[in-house]
C-alpha cells in the first residue's frame, strides 16, 4: 500500500516539476505569464510565431522593469495542435505553474477546448486571432477581430468601390466560415443581393485540389455581373487556392478574392505576382505606416534574427492584448485574476496602426478595419480604411438567435449573453 | 450603424469631389501627375482617364510604372519618382524623363496606392493608348482591355486600327473588342445582332458575361440573339464539363500516383509499410526551395530551369534519407513489419521536427518558373500548364521505373525478391543489397513527388501528413507492391473522386471514394492488380 | 488456487495496484490539505483518469491485435464514436444553460440555424440510452465492417488499411457541419452527468473511479476470453490463420466476435474520456491518432494486455512530461523513444522484463520467419 502510494505520488510529483521546472526552486519571485500555442503538429505553422512574439514582449517588459517590481516569467507548453491536450496543458499551466495570465490558442475548437478551464479555475486567457464570435466569457479577451471588424466592411467596401452583385462565399467547412458566412448571408440579403447571386462552398481542411471549385467560380463569375469571392478558406488550404486562381487566369481585376484567413505569413509561402489586387480584410498590416510599428518591426527583426520574418494581424493582437494586461494589472496592483478582469474594461493602449485599442465591457476590443490589397513583394497595400474605430460585437446583428444578446461583464450586469428581449441573463452558471 | 452612415457619407463627398475635378481634363501631363496621389479612388480613375487623353507619349510609360505601383511620392517636397527596386536599395527615377535622381531609402517615399478600380482605369486608358502600338503583344491587351471595359468611345479608335491591322489574330481580338463596345453603344439593333454573332464564337468568361447581360437588353432582337447565343454556349459547356472532369481527375491522380509509387515499390518488395514516406516527399519540397534559394542568390538567370536542377538533387537527398533509415533502422526489423512501421512512425516525427526546426515551421516560398506558369485552353477546357507538366513528369516518372524493373539486373533482383523472397536468397541474391535498393529508390521516387507537389501545394513541414493516407489508399486499392496496380489505381480514384465533386461536394466526394475502396477490397481483398504466388498469400 | 488460469499473479498485482489508485487517489485529491505532502492536485487526478482510459483503449487494440493478428490503424474511431454518444448524453444534459438558452438544442445548432433535433440526436437525454450506444454503435459498426471483410477474407495490410479507410471517412463526415454533430468543434461546454457538476473534484474523482473499474473489467473480461478454449483459436488464427480453417474453425466468427468486442471496449474508453477532457471532436478520428494507439501497445508489450496498458500510460506520462518540460524538441524525444524501443527491445518495456509466459508465446511467433500479419 506504502508503495503504491509513492508511485503515484512520485507520478505526480513528476508531474508538477515537469511543467513548472521547479517551480519554488527559483530564489527570486516573479510573476509567470504561460503561453499556449501549438508548437507541432498542424497549427504550428501559425501559432509558434505567436510563441516567438510573446516571448519578445515579455523580455521587452522586463528590459522596462518588469511588472509590480517583480520579473515576468514566461512558461511556455506544447498542446500539440491535440485539442483534448489545449484543456490538459492550459489546467497545467494554471494549477501546476501558477500562471497570472496565459496568452494563447488559435483555433476555435482550442478555444472552446479551453474555456471550461478558465471558468473554473478562474484563470485570464487572452485570444489573440480572428473568431466567429458567438461568445463573450467572463475569463477571456478577444483581441482578434469579431465577424462585424473584418467581415462586414470588407463587404462593404467591394459593394461600393467595386460594384459587387454576386458572391461567392468559399470556405473551409469549419465554425469560422460557416458562421462567417451566414452573418454575410444574411447581410447581404438585406441589402437586396438575390439568392441565387449568392454561391456558398464548403471544402474540407487542407484542401489542395481546387481545379474544380476554381472553374465554378470562373463559370459562376460570367454571369454578366460583377463578381467577388469572399474567402474564410483556413490557412493550408490558401496556397494551393491561390496557385490555382493564378493559374487559371482569375485575375483581381475581374473577380477579386478577399479572405479573412489571409495575412503576411500565409502570403510568404507564395509567389504573389499573379495575385496582385487580390484582397485581405485585417485590423493590422505590416505595410502600416505608424512609428509604433516600424519599432515593433525592427524589435521583431532583432528578436528572431531573421530581417525576411514578416509580421502579421494576430501578432498586433497580441501585442495589444499584453499591453492590456500589464495595464490593468498595475491599475488593480495586483494580478489576481477578478481585480484585474476589473480593471481591465476600459483601458486603452496604443495599437500598431497608429490608434488607440480599448477593452471594451464584452471584452472584445475596438479596433480600426483596414481592407488591403496584395502586393507583388507578399505585403499588403492598405486601399481602405473604416474612419473611426469598430467595437468588436461579441452577439451578431444578423442572425436570429442572437440578435437579441448583449454582453456586459461590468457589475451589476455581469453577463456575457443577457438577453434583452426577455431580459434575462441565459447562462447563469457564473 | 454609425459605421454605415459614415460610409454613405464618404462616398458622397467622393461623388462630389469627382463632379468638381472635371474642369482639370485639358491640363498638362506634369499638373495632372501632381494630383495622381490625392483624392479617392473615383477622382484618381478621373484623373488617369485625363492624363490617356493628353495624348502626350509619355502618358503610357507612366501610367504603366503606376500600375505596376512602381511610383511613390516623396515624404519632403512631394515629389512623384518612379522608384526601381533592386533587392533592399531603392532608386529613384523622374517619371517623366527617366533621369536617375539617386538611391532612396525605401521609408522615405511613400507609395502611391492604386486599387482595382484604379487599375481597371489604367488598363482602359492603355487600351485607347496602345491600340495602334507596333508591338503585337500590347497591340492584343490594348484589344483584350476594350473588350473588358466595352467602352463604346473605343468604337472609332478600333475601326482606325483595324483598317492598318494586318495580323490576323489580332484582328479577331479588335473585332471582338469592337464587338462588345458597340453591344454598349446606341447603334442600330442589326450591328448589335451581328456583334452577338461575332462574340458567339468565343467562349471565355469574359465573353460569356456580356452575352449574358445583352439577354437583358431592352431591344428583343438583340435579347433573343444573346439568349440563343448563350444556349449554344451553356450546351457545348455541357459537353464539355465531362472532358472537363476526365482532366481534373487525370491531373489528381497524377500527384496521388507520384506520391503513392515510391510507397508502392518498397511496400511491395519488404513488407514494410514506410510511415515516414510523406515526410520524404516533403524532404524533396525543400530541397526544390533550398535550390531555388542558392539559385537567387547566386545565378538568377538560372531560375527557369531550377527544377530540373532540383529533380535529381531531390531524388539524391531523399534517397539517402531513405538508404540512412533502411540500412540505420529498418534492416534490423527485418520480417517484423509492423516494428517497421512503429519506428518509421518515429523517424516521421523526428523528420518533420527537424525540418521545422531548420527551416521554421512557416511556408516556404517555392516560385513556378514561366513554363509552369497560366493556362492554356481547348475549347471549353482550360488546362493548366503546371498540372500537364506534373502529369506528363508523372507518366515519366512511371515509365522511368518501369524500365528499371523489367530491364536492369537490379530490377529483376528487386522482383525476385518481391515474388519469393527465400526463394531469391537461395539463388544467391543479397537481399539485404536489394532491401537498401528498393528502399533508397522508393524513397528518392518520393523526393521527385515533393518535387511536382512544391509547384501546387504548402511547403511546410506537414506537407508528407497530408498525402500519406491517400497514398495508402492507392497502394491498397490497386494491390500492394505491383506498380500498374499503383497507377491504375491512382488514376481511377483521381477521376472518381473528380465526378462525384460537382454533385456531392469536396468532403462528401472524398468520403464516397474512402466506402467505395473499403467496399471494393470486400470484393477483391488482394487490391486491383493481385499478385499470384505463394509468398504473398502469407 | 495456485493455478487459476484467469488471475495469475501477475493480474493480481494489477487489480491490486488498480483497487488502491482508485482509493489513493480521490483521497489524496478530497480529503488531504491543499500544500499538505500528500496532496495531489485535481490536475493530475483527470489527467491520470484520462491515462486509464487509454489504457483501456490499448486494452482492446492488445485484444484483437496481440491476440488475434488483426491489426487496426482505425481503432480511434470506436473510441470516438463512444465518446460522441457519451457527448451528445452531456450536450442534452446542458439543456437550457447553453448560451442561447434553448431548452432542447445545443449551442452550435442554434446559431447554424437548425429548427428542429435531427432524428439521431433522439433518446440521447436518456443516460441509460447513451450507455446503450456507448456499447452498439461503435459494436454495430464494428460487427458490420467486420462481416464484411472477414467474410471476404480480408487480412494483412489490407486489413489494416481499409481500417484506417474507416476512420478517414469518419473523421471526414464529421467534420461537415450539416452532419449535426457541431462539426471541427466537436461537442464541448459540458456542465454535469447524472446531476454532477463536472467541474467539481468530487465528480473528476468520481470518474476516475469509474475509470479504474472500467480498466479493470475490460482486463478481466480480456484475460477470460483469451485464456478460455476461444482464446487459443484466437492465438492459432493470428500465427496461422488458414491453418486454424483447415483445421475445421470458423475462422470469421472468432475474428468476429473478439473485434466486436473490441471495439465496444473502445467505445467504454471513450465514453469515460469525453466527461474528463471536456471535449469531443473529429480530431479523435485522425488516422494518426490510431496509429498511435498501436504504437502504445508495440512499446508496453504486445500480446501481453498488461503491456498494453504500461504502453498506454508511460508514453501518454511521457507525452506529458515532455510537452512541458521540453516543448521545442519533444517530437525528437519522442520519435527517438519510438525507434530505439522498436530497435533494442523488440518485445516492448513489458516484454523486455518480462516473465516467461511471454517467453513461450515468443518463442512460437519468432518461429515463423514470415509473420501473420
Amino acid at each position: 500500500m506504502k508503495s503504491v502510494n509513492t508511485t503515484i505520488r512520485g507520478l505526480a510529483l513528476a508531474a508538477t516539476l515537469a511543467a513548472g521546472l521547479g517551480a519554488g526552486a527559483k530564489a527570486e519571485e516573479t510573476i509567470k505569464v504561460g503561453i499556449l500555442h501549438s508548437l507541432s503538429g498542424t497549427m504550428a505553422i501559425s501559432e509558434t510565431t505567436l510563441k516567438d512574439v510573446m516571448l519578445m514582449l515579455i523580455e521587452q517588459q522586463n528590459a522596462k522593469g518588469g511588472l509590480l517590481g517583480k520579473k515576468l516569467e514566461a512558461v511556455v507548453v506544447d498542446p500539440a495542435s491535440d485539442w483534448p491536450l489545449f484543456a490538459e496543458k492550459a489546467r497545467e499551466l494554471i494549477e501546476v505553474n501558477g500562471v497570472s495570465a496565459v496568452f494563447g490558442c488559435w483555433t476555435s475548437v482550442s478555444r472552446k477546448s479551453v474555456l471550461p478551464v478558465f471558468e473554473e479555475l478562474n484563470s485570464l486567457l487572452f485570444y489573440p486571432v480572428q473568431y466567429e464570435g458567438e461568445e463573450s466569457q467572463r475569463n477571456v479577451f478577444y483581441t482578434g477581430a469579431a465577424p462585424n471588424q473584418q467581415a462586414i466592411p470588407a463587404v462593404d467596401y467591394l459593394m461600393q468601390e467595386e460594384g459587387v452583385e454576386r458572391w461567392v462565399l468559399a470556405g473551409t467547412d469549419y465554425v469560422y466560415p460557416r458562421t462567417t458566412n451566414k452573418i454575410l448571408e444574411a447581410y447581404l440579403k438585406s441589402h437586396g443581393v438575390a439568392a441565387e447571386d449568392i454561391m456558398v462552398n464548403y471544402t474540407p481542411f487542407g484542401h489542395s485540389d481546387w481545379q474544380t471549385i476554381v472553374a465554378d467560380i470562373k463559370a459562376f463569375g460570367s454571369a454578366g455581373k460583377k463578381t467577388a469571392v469572399v474567402s474564410t478558406i483556413n490557412g493550408d488550404a490558401n496556397v494551393p487556392f491561390y496557385k490555382e486562381l493564378g493559374n487559371q487566369g482569375i485575375e483581381a481585376q475581374d473577380i477579386p478574392v478577399v479572405a479573412f484567413s489571409v495575412g503576411e505569413e500565409e502570403l510568404a509561402g507564395l509567389d504573389t505576382a499573379p495575385l496582385v489586387g487580390h484582397l485581405a480584410a485585417w485590423n493590422y498590416f505590416m505595410s502600416a505606416e505608424a512609428e509604433a510599428n516600424d519599432a515593433f518591426i525592427e524589435a521583431w527583426h532583432a528578436y528572431i534574427g531573421d530581417e525576411t520574418r514578416v509580421t502579421n494581424d494576430p501578432m498586433e493582437a497580441h501585442y495589444i492584448g499584453f499591453q492590456m494586461w500589464v495595464e490593468a494589472v498595475e491599475k488593480a496592483g495586483t494580478t489576481d485574476p477578478d481585480a484585474v478582469i476589473d480593471a481591465i474594461v476600459g483601458v486603452t493602449v496604443p495599437n500598431l496602426t497608429g490608434g488607440y485599442s480599448a477593452m471594451m465591457p464584452n471584452h472584445h476590443i475596438t479596433k480600426p478595419v483596414l481592407v488591403g490589397e496584395i502586393q507583388d513583394d507578399g505585403q499588403f497595400e492598405t486601399v481602405w480604411e473604416t474612419s473611426g474605430l469598430v467595437v468588436g460585437d461579441a452577439w451578431s446583428d444578423y442572425l436570429p438567435d442572437s440578435k437579441d444578446l448583449i454582453s456586459d461583464w461590468r457589475a451589476p450586469m455581469s453577463c456575457g449573453n443577457f438577453n434583452t428581449a426577455t431580459g434575462t441573463c441565459s447562462s447563469a452558471a457564473n | 450603424m454609425l459605421l454605415r452612415f459614415l460610409l454613405a457619407a464618404a462616398t458622397i463627398a467622393v461623388f462630389i469631389a469627382a463632379g468638381s475635378l472635371l474642369p482639370a481634363r485639358a491640363a498638362s501631363l506634369e499638373t495632372l501627375l501632381a494630383e495622381l496621389p490625392e483624392g479617392g479612388y473615383d477622382e484618381r480613375a478621373a484623373v488617369v482617364t485625363a492624363i490617356a487623353g493628353t495624348g502626350d507619349d509619355r502618358a503610357v510609360a507612366l501610367l504603366e510604372a503606376l500600375a505596376e505601383g512602381d511610383l511613390r511620392q516623396m515624404k519632403d517636397g512631394g515629389q512623384i519618382v518612379r522608384v526601381v527596386r533592386e533587392g533592399r536599395t531603392h532608386t529613384a527615377f523622374d517619371p517623366l524623363t527617366g533621369a536617375e535622381i539617386g538611391e532612396i531609402s525605401s521609408r522615405a517615399a511613400s507609395k502611391i496606392r492604386v486599387n482595382n478600380k484604379l487599375r481597371r482605369a489604367i488598363a482602359a486608358a492603355l487600351g485607347q493608348l496602345t491600340l495602334a502600338s507596333p508591338d503585337r503583344a500590347r497591340r492584343l491587351a490594348a484589344a483584350a482591355s476594350v473588350l473588358k471595359t466595352g467602352d463604346p468611345e473605343q468604337i472609332e479608335a478600333l475601326d482606325a486600327a483595324l483598317e492598318t491591322e494586318t495580323d490576323p489574330e489580332v484582328r479577331t481580338a479588335f473585332m471582338d473588342a469592337r464587338a462588345a463596345a458597340v453591344l454598349n453603344a446606341a447603334r442600330p439593333t442589326a450591328e448589335k445582332v451581328a456583334a452577338i454573332a461575332q462574340l458567339a464564337g468565343r467562349n471565355d468568361p469574359q465573353v460569356l458575361s456580356i452575352i449574358t447581360a445583352a439577354t437583358t437588353s431592352d431591344e428583343p432582337a438583340v435579347a433573343a440573339a444573346a439568349a440563343d447565343a448563350l444556349d449554344r454556349i451553356e450546351q457545348a459547356r455541357a459537353a464539355w464539363g465531362a472532358v472537363q472532369n476526365v482532366w481534373y481527375g487525370l491531373s489528381l491522380g497524377s500527384v496521388l500516383m507520384l506520391a503513392a509509387i515510391g510507397l508502392a515499390i518498397s511496400f511491395g518488395v519488404m513488407g514494410v509499410i514506410n510511415m515516414a514516406h510523406g515526410e520524404l516527399v516533403m524532404l524533396g519540397a525543400y530541397t526544390t526551395f533550398a535550390v531555388q534559394e542558392l539559385i537567387r542568390s547566386f545565378a538568377p538567370g538560372l531560375f527557369e530551369v531550377s527544377l530540373l536542377i532540383a529533380a535529381p538533387l531531390a531524388f539524391l537527398v531523399a534517397g539517402a534519407v531513405g538508404v540512412g533509415i533502411e540500412r540505420g533502422v529498418c534492416r534490423y526489423l527485418h520480417g517484423r513489419p509492423l516494428e517497421t512501421l512503429l519506428a518509421t512512425w518515429g523517424i516521421s516525427l523526428i523528420l518533420q521536427q527537424t525540418v521545422r526546426s531548420i527551416f521554421g515551421p512557416t511556408n516556404q516560398q517555392v516560385g513556378n518558373p514561366d513554363w509552369m506558369s497560366g493556362a492554356f485552353e481547348i475549347g471549353q477546357l482550360t488546362i493548366t500548364w503546371n498540372r500537364l507538366w506534373i502529369l506528363l513528369f508523372a507518366l515519366a516518372v512511371f515509365a522511368l521505373l518501369l524500365l528499371i524493373l523489367k530491364r536492369t539486373p537490379a530490377g529483376l533482383q528487386m522482383r525476385a525478391v518481391t515474388q519469393n523472397r527465400r526463394m531469391a536468397e537461395a539463388m544467391g541474391i543479397r537481399s539485404g543489397w536489394v532491401d537498401a535498393l528498393t528502399f533508397g529508390l522508393g524513397a528518392g521516387i518520393a523526393g521527385l513527388a515533393g518535387v511536382a507537389l512544391s509547384q501546387i501545394d504548402n511547403v511546410s513541414p506537414n506537407l508528407g501528413q497530408s498525402y500519406i493516407v491517400d497514398s495508402f489508399m492507392v497502394v491498397v486499392f490497386g494491390g500492394v507492391g505491383n506498380l500498374w496496380g499503383a497507377f491504375a489505381g491512382a488514376f481511377t480514384l483521381g477521376i472518381v473522386n473528380k465526378f462525384l465533386e460537382p454533385y456531392a461536394g469536396a468532403v462528401l466526394a472524398k468520403v464516397l471514394v474512402l466506402v467505395f475502396i473499403i467496399l471494393f477490397i470486400q470484393r477483391r481483398p488482394r487490391g486491383l492488380f493481385a499478385l499470384k504466388g505463394r509468398a504473398v498469400e502469407s | 488456487m495456485k493455478a487459476d488460469p484467469l488471475l495469475d499473479l501477475k493480474s493480481k498485482l494489477f487489480l491490486a495496484l488498480l483497487v488502491a489508485a482508485a482509493i489513493v487517489v480521490p483521497m489524496a485529491n478530497l480529503v488531504a490539505a491543499p500544500g499538505s505532502d500528500f496532496y495531489l492536485p485535481s490536475f493530475a487526478v483527470a489527467l491520470f483518469g484520462k491515462y486509464l482510459t487509454y489504457a483501456l483503449l490499448a486494452l482492446s487494440v492488445d485484444l484483437i491485435w496481440g491476440y488475434c493478428g488483426i491489426l487496426s490503424l482505425g481503432h480511434g474511431a470506436f473510441f470516438a464514436l463512444g465518446g460522441y454518444a457519451m457527448g451528445m448524453h452531456l450536450m442534452r444534459e446542458i439543456g437550457p444553460r447553453g448560451v442561447y438558452g434553448d431548452p432542447v438544442l445545443p449551442d452550435f445548432m442554434v446559431f447554424l440555424d437548425w429548427k428542429e433535433l435531427p432524428w439521431f440526436w433522439w433518446g440521447f437525454d436518456q443516460f441509460w440510452f447513451a450507455c446503450l450506444m456507448v456499447l452498439l454503435v461503435p459494436g454495430g459498426l464494428a460487427f458490420v465492417f467486420g462481416w464484411l471483410a472477414f467474410r471476404s477474407r480480408v487480412t494483412g495490410v489490407y486489413l489494416s488499411i481499409i481500417t484506417q479507410a474507416m476512420t478517414y471517412a469518419l473523421m471526414l463526415a464529421f467534420f461537415r457541419n450539416d452532419m449535426g454533430f457541431g462539426g471541427n468543434n466537436g461537442l464541448t461546454d459540458f456542465r454535469d452527468v447524472l446531476g454532477f457538476d463536472l467541474r467539481s473534484d468530487a465528480t473528476r474523482a468520481g470518474l476516475f473511479v469509474a475509470s479504474a473499474a472500467a480498466l479493470g473489467l475490460g482486463y478481466l473480461l480480456a484475460r477470460r476470453v483469451t485464456t478460455s478454449r476461444a482464446g487459443k483459436v484466437l492465438v492459432s488464427v493470428r500465427d496461422a490463420e488458414a491453418r486454424a480453417r483447415f483445421l475445421g474453425y470458423r475462422v470469421e466468427g472468432y475474428k468476429l466476435m473478439v473485434f466486436t468486442l473490441s471495439a465496444m471496449m473502445a467505445g467504454v474508453a471513450g465514453a469515460l474520456y469525453v466527461p474528463q477532457v471536456g471535449i469531443i471532436n473529429p480530431g479523435e478520428f485522425s488516422p494518426a491518432n490510431s496509429i498511435e494507439i498501436v504504437i502504445w501497445v508495440a512499446v508496453g508489450g504486445r500480446g501481453l494486455l498488461l503491456g498494453a496498458v504500461l504502453g498506454a500510460i508511460l508514453v501518454n506520462g511521457a507525452k506529458t512530461l515532455l510537452t512541458g518540460w521540453v516543448p521545442e524538441i519533444w517530437i525528437f524525444v519522442l520519435g527517438l523513444i519510438f525507434v530505439l524501443v522498436t530497435l533494442f527491445l523488440p518485445k516492448g518495456v513489458l516484454g523486455a522484463f518480462g516473465t516467461l509466459s511471454w517467453r513461450s508465446g515468443g518463442a512460437r511467433r519468432g518461429a515463423s520467419a514470415q509473420p501473420a500479419e
